[in-house]
C-alpha cells in the first residue's frame, strides 16, 4: 500500500503525458492532434503539482485559526508550484484558441483536414 | 512504420521519466523558497492566500507577461476570423422557452458570482482568472439561448483595454512612489479585511475584467462565423 | 482515502485512452472533458484549491465549448 501511495500520482501523470504525445505523433486528424497537445498540458499540471505536496500539511491559505495558531510557521503545502500551474492552464486555453481557429481556416481553403493530405505541411 | 518508431520513442522517454521521478520522493518536506514566503507573506505584502500573494506581489512580472501572451491569442483569433459584413446567416430554429427564460434569470447572478470571486482573491481561493472565466462561461450562455446575436464589439474592447492599461499604471506609479515597478504603495492594512493588502485588489480587478472580457471575445468570434 | 484516489487515477486514464480511440469528434471531445473534470478533483485532493478552481472552469467549461464549436465548421467524423 505504501509504494502503491508514493508513485501513483508519478505514474498517473506520465501516463497522461505519453498518451498526449502518441497522439500528436500518430494521428492524422487536426483536430486529434489538438486535444494530444491538450492532455499534454494537463498531464504536466498534475505532475507539478503531485511534485509540490507535502504529507499531513493543508492548503495555503491562512485562515484566522492559522494565522492565530501558535508557535513556528504555519504548516502549509508548497504554493510556488500552484502559482506557476496557475499561469500554465491560462496560457494552455490560449494556444487551443488559436490553434483551432487555424484548423478552421485549413478546413476552408483545403476541403479536407487531413494532415497527411494538406501540402502545405509537407516537407 | 510510423506506429512502431512512435512506440519506441513512447519506451524511451517512459524509461527516462521513471528514472528521474524515482529520486523524488512523493510528499516529504523539499520546499525551498517556499519557506520565506510562507513566514513573511502576510507581513510583506499583506494577503492571506499565499498563492495570490506569490502570483501577484512576488512574481507579478510573470503575471504581466502571462496577460501579455493571452492578448496575442486573442489578436490572432480576431485577425484570422473576423468578418467584416457578415454574410445573412442560416434561419436557425429559437432555443426552447425553459433555457431562453432560465438564461435570463441566471445570466446576473453568474456576472455577480464573477465579481464576487476576484474581488476577494486577496482572502479566499479564487482571483482574477478564475473569476474571468467565470464571467465568459455567462457569455456562452447567452448565446446559447439567442441563436443569431451579435455581440457588442466596442463595449468588450473598451473594458479589455482598460483592464490592461490600469495593471500597467499601477505598476508605472510604483516607480513614481517607491523606485520599483510594481511595488506595494498602498497601506498594507490589518490582514483578512477586504480592503488590505495595498495594489493587489486593485490588480486582480483589473485582470479580471480583462480576462472576462477577453475570453468571451474568443467565444464570440468562432460562435459569429458561420 | 487513497483507494479512492487510486480509482480516480484509473478512470482518468481509461478516459484519456477513449478519447484517442473514438472515431466520432463529439465523443472524443467529451471524453476530453471528464479528463479535465478528473483532474480537477485531484487538484483539490492535492491541497490546491487556486488550481482546482482554475482548472474546472477554463479546462471543463471553455475548452470543450470552444472544441464543439470548432468541429460544428468542419467535419464531424475522423475519416
Amino acid at each position: 500500500m505504501d509504494a502503491l501511495y508514493n508513485s501513483m500520482y508519478y505514474v498517473g501523470a506520465g501516463a497522461l503525458i505519453l498518451i498526449g504525445l502518441y497522439m500528436v505523433l500518430v494521428k492524422a486528424n487536426l483536430i486529434k492532434i489538438m486535444l494530444g497537445i491538450s492532455f499534454m498540458d494537463t498531464g504536466l499540471h498534475v505532475l507539478l503539482i503531485a511534485i509540490g505536496y507535502v504529507r499531513g500539511r493543508t492548503a495555503p491559505i491562512l485562515s484566522q485559526a492559522l494565522l492565530e495558531a501558535g508557535e513556528g510557521p504555519p504548516a502549509v503545502v508548497d504554493p510556488v508550484p500552484q502559482a506557476l500551474v496557475l499561469t500554465a492552464i491560462v496560457i494552455g486555453v490560449g494556444v487551443l484558441a488559436l490553434g483551432l481557429s487555424i484548423a478552421v481556416k485549413v478546413y476552408e481553403h483545403y476541403g479536407t483536414l487531413d494532415a497527411g493530405r494538406i501540402k502545405g505541411l509537407k516537407w | 512504420m510510423r506506429r512502431a518508431s512512435a512506440l519506441v520513442l513512447l519506451l524511451v522517454l517512459a524509461a527516462g521519466l521513471a528514472v528521474v521521478l524515482a529520486k523524488i520522493p512523493f510528499g516529504q518536506d523539499k520546499i525551498g523558497v517556499g519557506n520565506h514566503y510562507i513566514e513573511k507573506g502576510v507581513t510583506e505584502t499583506g494577503a492571506t492566500n499565499i498563492v495570490t500573494s506569490v502570483v501577484v506581489s512576488y512574481r507579478g512580472f510573470d503575471t504581466l507577461g502571462e496577460v501579455t501572451v493571452l492578448f496575442a491569442a486573442a489578436l490572432g483569433v480576431t485577425t484570422l476570423l473576423f468578418v467584416e459584413r457578415p454574410q445573412e446567416r442560416k434561419k436557425r430554429e429559437p432555443a426552447s422557452l425553459i433555457v431562453a427564460t432560465g438564461s435570463r434569470l441566471l445570466f446576473p447572478l453568474i456576472i455577480l458570482f464573477g465579481i464576487y470571486i476576484f474581488l476577494h482573491g486577496h482572502l479566499t481561493p479564487g482571483g482574477g482568472f478564475q473569476g474571468g472565466a467565470v464571467i465568459a462561461s455567462g457569455f456562452l450562455l447567452l448565446y446559447l439561448a439567442r441563436p443569431g446575436q451579435t455581440m457588442r464589439r466596442k463595449n468588450l474592447s473598451a473594458a479589455e483595454s482598460l483592464g490592461g492599461l490600469v495593471f500597467v499604471v499601477v505598476g508605472l506609479l510604483g516607480i513614481v512612489f517607491s523606485g520599483y515597478f510594481l511595488q506595494n504603495f498602498l497601506p498594507k492594512g490589518h490582514p483578512n479585511l477586504l480592503l488590505s493588502a495595498g495594489i493587489i485588489p486593485l490588480v486582480y480587478i483589473a485582470i479580471g475584467v480583462k480576462v472576462g472580457s477577453e475570453l468571451g471575445r474568443i467565444i464570440g468570434d468562432l460562435v459569429e462565423r458561420d | 482515502m487513497i483507494v479512492l484516489q487510486a480509482i480516480l487515477i484509473v478512470i482518468m486514464i481509461a478516459a484519456a485512452v477513449a478519447t484517442s480511440i473514438f472515431k466520432d469528434l463529439m465523443n472524443a471531445v467529451i471524453a476530453c472533458a471528464a479528463v479535465s473534470l478528473i483532474a480537477s478533483l485531484l487538484f483539490y485532493m492535492l491541497d490546491a484549491p487556486d488550481v482546482a478552481m482554475a482548472e474546472a472552469a477554463i479546462g471543463a467549461g471553455l475548452t470543450t465549448a470552444i472544441f464543439v464549436l470548432a468541429i460544428r465548421k468542419t467535419q464531424r467524423y475522423e475519416p
